[in-house]
């Protein structure tokens, strides 16, 4: 990644989130000069934010985005980086009933905001109906895409049922059906290089109640 | 990322004065764009102000028979309002046709306005740019041009504007409501809201240092059809090769704007008069003057089609 290229030092880099975290296990941060340090840290900013429930305070350089509060201050690492340009959604989370791409956005801009991530969907013991549905139809190989597949997927039908159109809707003023047209459509930000699509849509279609 | 300072706006007037008087301000709302560019260095604002607290998110009818878009509505929302599918279908088409879902629950009506071209040379620092380093040259002229514009472009900059939303607010004739720093407000048509590049490709807009968009307003429904037909290499999201919004009756007559051809939406009134007589004297008109280049030269036959593909379904079924 780029971040902090040529604007500030390696060792600033290692207290500035992502970077920093991806680093510090070779480096250590004993031999950093610790006023010169506090000198060029870049802006920071706080910001409050409800995960899966729970209420975090965060302390955040203000470039983070929502994806690297997620992975490395919460370290919760099922919400994965894939192109950090939001062209993959493999980042994708549910914040306030919405999924969005959690690398395009900052986490300060999050104040207050209740997010939902695959942790939160479900859990091994107790899994979402979505979960159980794409292992039952293989929808995935290696499984990189799978948490942002899912967290989609499951938005995407609540999306169907309030009545948001799509492309594909023919009638643009009416209620969109819960088809597998629709939701293929919808699907369109989630990509999957292992090509799983037809048994990502055959859990879709298991989950809506529809036919595949 | 460069690094910047961050603050949250709690009025207009304070959010268009501080980024007046910063050096390096910009707004931020729903980021999807901007973030994007920061990641790769090509937007470095040492000082963002997010504009998302203030209100601005509400879809209003206005007196003479309108709505009022507040700046903050996010595309999702736009598209999925009642009265927009009713009455202004070429809009909501428009906005499910551009992006994907994670994206439009994010990005604003007045950031889609805003959006930055994608021309693949304005992405890759390692290329000339007049628009994203000025002087440095256009890499995209006798480069690969495919997705690039075909009108309306200058020596110094072939990129499209690559917005959906923007085309059909142009057939519709939409107003671009700002603030001032100094607290005034005005009204632009959308027709001279975005620039031709000349000499000047990085001069997207007609907006001052500071301005910011509040609200954008639709005049009263047009009467006919609603249409918005994009042309793409993916079917579903991908910028368009060209796009056409329009709005035809059985007779015929109407409007039609252009995505995907040129740095702006494209829209002539010669043009529109000439839609009773069928796309190709609408194109031709639309395209008078066209300087494309040898990879996108199709797209003048691509516009074509498709405008006698939309009229075709505006006076037929």
């Amino acid at each position: 990644m780029t971040e902090g290229r040529g604007a500030i030092s390696r060792r600033n880099l290692l207290k500035s989130g992502a970077a920093g975290a991806a680093v510090a296990g070779s480096i250590g941060p004993g031999g950093v000069a610790l006023a010169q340090a506090e000198a060029e840290m870049p802006p920071h900013a706080r910001v409050n934010v409800k995960v899966n429930g729970a209420d975090h305070s965060l302390d955040l350089d203000t470039r983070t985005t929502l994806l690297d509060a997620l992975r490395e201050h919460l370290k919760l690492t099922g919400t994965k980086k894939g192109c950090d340009h939001g062209q993959c959604g493999a980042c994708t989370v549910i914040v306030d009933g919405r999924r969005i791409n959690s690398c395009l956005t900052l986490a300060v801009m999050h104040e207050g905001a209740a997010v939902t991530t695959i942790e939160g969907l479900g859990t091994p013991d107790n899994l979402h109906p979505m979960q159980a549905a794409f292992v039952k139809h293989d929808g995935y190989q290696c499984g990189y895409c799978t948490p942002g597949q899912i967290c989609s997927a499951v938005a995407v039908i609540e999306e169907i049922r309030a009545g948001i159109p799509s492309h594909v809707t023919q009638d643009i003023a009416g209620k969109p059906p819960l088809t597998t047209l629709e939701m293929r459509e919808r699907m369109s930000g989630n990509i999957c290089r292992c090509g799983a699509y037809s048994n990502i849509a055959e859990a879709m279609a298991e989950v809506a109640g529809v036919k595949a | 990322m460069r690094p910047f300072t961050y603050e949250r706006a709690t009025s207009a007037q304070a959010a268009t004065a501080k980024a007046a008087a910063t050096p390096g301000a910009r707004f931020i709302a729903g980021g999807t764009n901007l973030l994007d560019l920061m990641k790769l260095e090509i937007e470095t604002p040492t000082h963002l102000i997010d504009v998302n607290g203030l209100g601005f998110d509400r879809i209003d009818a206005t007196e003479d028979g309108g709505l009022r878009v507040g700046a903050l509505v996010l595309n999702t929302d736009l598209a999925a309002d009642k009265r927009v599918r009713k009455d202004y279908a070429v809009l909501s088409r428009a906005l499910v046709a551009g992006a994907s879902g994670q994206l439009r629950n994010k990005a604003t009506t007045a950031g889609n306005l805003l959006q930055r071209t994608r021309c693949p040379y304005f992405y890759d620092p390692n290329m000339p740019c007049n628009k994203r380093k000025p002087g440095s040259g256009c890499g995209a002229i006798g480069g690969f041009a495919r997705q690039l514009a075909v009108i309306g472009t200058s020596d110094a900059c072939i990129a499209t504007h690559p917005g959906d939303m923007p085309v059909a607010l142009r057939a519709l004739d939409a107003t671009v409501e700002t603030i001032r720093p100094d607290g005034t407000t005005r009204a632009i048509p959308i027709a001279d809201f975005h620039r031709l590049p000349g000499d000047t490709p990085h001069n997207e807009t007609v907006l001052e240092k500071g301005e910011l968009i509040t609200a954008v307003t639709l005049p009263k429904p047009k009467k006919g059809r609603h249409i918005y037909r994009k042309v793409r290499d993916r079917a579903s999201y991908a910028f368009a090769l060209v796009s056409v919004a329009a709005v035809i009756g059985k007779d015929g007559q109407g409007v039609v704007a252009i995505g995907g051809v040129a740095p702006k939406p494209w829209r002539l009134d010669t043009a529109d008069a000439a839609l009773p007589e069928g796309a190709k004297a609408a194109a031709q008109r639309l395209f008078e003057g066209a300087r494309p280049q040898p990879d996108n030269a199709f797209k003048l036959t691509l516009a074509e089609r498709t405008i006698a593909s939309v009229i075709a379904e505006a006076r037929g079924a």
